[in-house]
């Protein structure tokens, strides 16, 4: 049965959740019997029809923080056109960021939609290589607000996991919202047949951030998701007129550098801000591609053929 | 509607939502802000921090892991202050350990806000702000069926300049029209940034979108505020930016947006 089936009231719990059949919400539902007796509970199917869809998916990593704001989206999609960089790899990008989709307008696929055929739903391709997915392409206007309780997104997640036509697959990377929540415990679950091989985690130098990253890791600790390593983003702003830095979030308990040592995980590097960055973004842009000599460009081709990331690839990722 | 029905919240004159699409714009930060700015004008205030994932509130006031205690009316919040002017609710206060992840799907979520609503004896208050988290989902649904039986004066919707922000926050102002929220009105965040080496401003997350928006939509701009460093650290170390640094440029654009709100809460 779907989390929350046709029929159901509007504080459905989701068929799988504890409460269904139990909740003052399902008096009256015609499916509260079933969920009562935990028929509906059993584990869903769809777990197995991922794991099957996903098995032309090499790699499958989660871009992750506890945090908003820090940068996911825009790690998610220069992460995407870095590795799409390699006309030999298949790139795939999904964002699962329900309410607040970026990555359409990163990725300059603003007013794309998208169209169903036999095979499934076909996602948007940016590059020949790099297909993405997003709830972006399925609402209408800019102004549509995504008003849904954690049933309904967690529904979406499934489609685009099993309804996606994403074909041969080198690395399928997924974007999430902030939190540790419906979108972060759906993709774990349905993504449990098929996979995961780690996440790569964001966060800002300062603590009001980092407090929030390590419940994230201690998340990604419950759930048995190997954590790749922390990336420290927004880390300093040189003065294009005076060259001289300046820290706008202070890493006043050590930043990710002490957070990472504390916590064991590698520091996969550190993305100053650079005021071209959001102007690249907000034009869909890569800024890998558009202003390559800045610093934050130059910090992002370290991360990659340095870092762990490069494990999931035999060449050089760019 | 007598004051047994509204329950907790009898006592308290205005509520304001801090409403953001966008993660990471500063509605915890603006909340906090605006906060201070109220206890200084001799307003008592409460605020409500319904980020279940990731409460910043505690650490940006300073106020650590006090237990919570229950009253005959209910929880009593944390006071931030001796003189009790300024009141905290948060799942903050809740955790042992805080660095532990609060792993909940949306009905228990929804669940611990309506008690947070309903059960916290927030006593005699000017203004109880509610901080949320980034979207437009279960927390946003949850707090405002709790608080239907209490008048909600509206929202302040915060934004950064650029067009990735003001994207979502579109579809925020579309949650306030379909929700009756009215818009009190939009501050953009992390306006510019002035080098403390040359004094030159540098427009860090791009400009002006906040005001666009505004114009776009048909709401009011309460205001710019810079990125200020000093105004991030004093957050950090839970300190009080308004006392500590008056003669700032970010201090005289939080007092401005302050007293258009209150303008408009007593229209």
């Amino acid at each position: 049965m779907a989390d929350v089936p046709n029929d159901a009231p509007e504080h459905c719990p989701g068929t799988s959740s504890d409460q269904a059949g139990k909740s003052s919400a399902c008096q009256g539902c015609p499916n509260q019997n079933i969920c009562a007796s935990g028929a509906a509970k059993a584990p869903d199917p769809a777990i197995e029809e991922i794991r099957q869809k996903l098995t032309s998916v090499k790699h499958k990593i989660l871009v992750l923080s506890g945090k908003g704001g820090v940068g996911k989206s825009t790690f998610s999609a220069h992460l995407s056109h870095a590795l799409a960089s390699d006309d030999s790899k298949e790139i795939a990008l999904l964002d699962v960021d329900i309410c607040g989709p970026s990555i359409p307008k990163i990725m300059g696929l603003e007013g794309e939609q998208v169209h169903q055929s036999g095979s499934g739903w076909s996602p948007v391709y940016v590059e020949d290589n790099l297909a993405v997915m997003s709830i972006g392409f399925l609402l209408s206007s800019p102004d549509d607000a995504v008003i849904w309780r954690g049933p309904k997104k967690n529904g979406m997640i499934k489609q685009f996991l099993r309804d996606v036509d994403w074909g041969e697959v080198d690395y399928l990377i997924v974007d999430t919202p902030p939190g540790t929540s419906d979108e972060h415990l759906s993709i774990v679950q349905y993504l449990s047949g098929a996979g995961i091989d780690g996440a790569v985690i964001i966060t800002t130098p300062q603590e009001v951030s980092l407090q929030d990253v390590r419940k994230e890791i201690r998340f990604c600790k419950k759930v048995k998701i190997p954590v790749i390593g922390v990336i420290e983003n927004m880390s300093g702003f040189v003065c294009p007129k005076c060259k001289n830095t300046s820290q706008i979030f202070p890493p006043t308990t050590g930043g990710a550098q002490r957070m990472c040592e504390e916590l064991n995980l590698p520091l996969l590097g550190r993305v100053p801000l650079d005021p071209r960055i959001g102007r690249s973004c907000d034009e869909g842009r890569s800024f890998l591609t558009e202003v390559p000599d800045s610093p934050a460009a130059v910090a992002y081709q370290n991360i990659f053929p340095n870092s762990k990331l490069s494990h999931y690839s035999k060449n050089s990722l760019c | 509607m007598d004051s047994s029905e509204k329950g907790s919240l009898a006592q308290v004159k205005h509520v304001v939502l801090v409403l953001s699409g966008k993660g990471g714009v500063g509605k915890s930060t603006i909340t906090t802000e605006l906060a201070l700015a109220l206890v200084h004008a001799g307003k008592k205030v409460g605020i409500l921090d319904v980020d279940l994932c990731g409460p910043s509130i505690p650490r940006m006031l300073s106020v650590g892991k006090p237990e919570v205690h229950q009253c005959d009316a209910g929880w009593v919040p944390v006071y931030a202050d001796p003189q009790q002017k300024l009141a905290i609710m948060s799942i903050g206060f809740l955790l042992e350990d805080s660095d532990e992840a609060v792993i909940w799907r949306g009905p228990k979520k929804t669940a611990l806000i309506g008690q947070f609503v309903s059960d916290v004896a927030w006593g005699e208050l000017d203004i109880l702000l509610v901080d949320t988290p980034p979207g437009t989902s279960d927390e946003h649904l949850a707090v405002l069926e709790n608080l239907r039986k209490h008048r909600v004066d509206g929202a302040v919707l915060v934004t950064t300049p650029q067009a990735v922000s003001t994207g979502d926050v579109r579809r925020e102002i579309t949650f306030c029209k379909k929700t009756a929220v009215k818009i009190l009105g939009i501050v953009e965040n992390m306006s510019g940034f002035v080098c403390p080496h040359c004094s030159e401003c540098s427009n860090v997350f791009s400009k002006g979108g906040g005001e666009e928006l505004a114009k776009l939509t048909g709401s009011v701009f309460l205001g710019s505020v810079p990125l200020d460093p000093l105004l991030t650290a004093t957050l950090e170390e839970g300190r009080d930016f308004l006392q500590a640094f008056p003669e700032s440029s970010t201090y005289t654009a939080i007092s401005q947006i302050v007293n258009t709100v209150l303008s408009s809460l007593d229209a």
